[in-house]
């Protein structure tokens, strides 16, 4: 069983549901498949989502709601 | 000779070195963030500096070559990819026919220029190939890039394979990030207090930050000197009778979030500033991350004008080196 890292695609604001007053995209534990947005980036006045761009079961969140984030860093990792 | 956008990236736009002399009719200058690095990719692909290129920020594009063709990638540190093949920065490198450019995650910087020989051949607008989004103008459609978009690209030899951009001329802010500024004509207007802490406390760049203004949070908030308000000026003390605000001015609504006017920025309004960030620095804002720690460093305008020229000869030593 190896992890696999998800990385941000760009630096901003990250953010776990798609407005504050639903559901995370994706809760600690559940399986990915690679088209799933897991959060959004929020930057220069928009939100991007953050695909998962791969598929895993067990997904650890390694970034908090609401918390910058820069380019390349690891939001969440999956097991393979 | 065209180029197919098979991903836009973020937000990817024709950019050139802009189009001075309608800012007092509304439209700014626009033209790209990092003009070295812009002029630095049209010499090295064998162009002439004010071609006009492709500027992306944060996330690259894909882009399909449908002929050959000389490509070099400035700027930020982005790795460039031809068929899954990573190529250098500030290097120009070949892409054939059939090929695709796509792009790594962002290391460092923000913003990439990407040059193609013979420049993208959209139709001059005033006098420029650079996009302004939101007043439509320029570029291809006057909008950024999309999906499913094909640029024409000019004309071009394809010598120059392997030219690269010497280490010591390829500038990045610092960290934390310097800014040079000079204290400008509603200097008078905050606390003597609020001058020195303007100076003096550590910013960050804020999300709100993209060609038309960069934001700053994370210094006090400025306090002002006590006024009747003038007629024409709002009731909010950071109101001031509106002013043409210069390319590269500080303003500071309510005496919060200061935000430097960049490149596609309005040309006046009601919001007082603090001064104007240097000429020789608005290169290095362009490259700057949210998040960014930032200083405001206080200079005198002969200061400025030496930093002018020190930024002169760094052009002149680029382009012998690419000569």
């Amino acid at each position: 069983m190896s992890k696999i890292e998800i990385r941000s695609p760009l630096p901003g604001t990250f953010y776990r549901a798609s407005s504050p007053d639903v559901p995370p995209f994706k809760a600690d534990g559940d399986a990915v498949s690679s088209g799933d947005a897991i959060g959004l980036i929020e930057v220069m006045k928009t939100f991007q989502e953050v695909p998962a761009g791969v598929a895993g079961r067990n997904i650890t969140f390694l970034v908090d709601n609401e918390e910058p984030v820069m380019a390349g860093q690891v939001i969440a990792e999956v097991e393979a | 000779m065209a180029i197919k956008v098979l991903h836009h990236g973020l937000a990817t736009t024709v950019q050139d070195l802009g189009r001075p002399g309608y800012f007092h009719l509304g439209i700014p200058v626009g033209g790209a963030m990092d003009r070295f690095a812009m002029r630095a990719a049209n010499l090295l692909v064998g162009n002439d500096e004010g071609a006009a290129g492709l500027e992306a920020v944060f996330i690259g594009p894909k882009l399909e070559f449908t002929e050959d063709a000389l490509v070099a990638v400035t700027g930020a540190d982005m790795p460039a990819k031809v068929d899954g093949v990573a190529q250098p920065g500030w290097t120009a490198f070949k892409v054939k026919a059939g090929q695709t450019l796509t792009f790594d995650f962002l290391k460092s910087g923000a913003r990439i220029l990407i040059a193609v020989s013979g420049g993208i051949d959209v139709p001059e607008a005033l006098g420029s190939r650079s996009t302004y989004p939101i007043g439509a103008l320029g570029g291809h459609k006057g909008r950024p890039l999309a999906a499913g978009d094909e640029l024409p690209v000019g004309k071009a030899s394809l010598s120059g394979e392997g030219r690269t951009v010497p280490e010591a001329l390829r500038r990045k802010p610092g960290l934390p990030a310097a800014l040079r500024v000079v204290p400008g004509l509603y200097w008078h207007r905050l606390t003597e207090a609020s001058q020195e802490n303007f100076f003096a406390d550590e910013w960050k760049v804020a999300n709100e930050a993209d060609r038309m203004g960069y934001r700053f949070k994370g210094g006090r908030k400025l306090d002002f000197v006590a006024r009747d308000q003038p007629f024409g000026a709002g009731s909010d003390p950071s109101n001031i009778v509106d002013s043409c605000y210069p390319y590269g001015s500080i303003q500071v609504p309510g005496g919060t979030e200061p935000i430097i006017l960049h490149r596609d920025a309005v040309s006046g309004g009601g919001y007082f500033m603090v001064g104007t960030i240097i000429s020789a620095d608005m290169d290095l804002i362009g490259q700057l991350q949210p998040h960014t720690p930032t200083r405001f460093v206080k200079v005198t305008m002969e200061e400025a004008l030496a930093a002018r020229k020190a930024r002169q000869a760094s052009l002149a030593q680029l382009r012998e080196a690419l000569a």
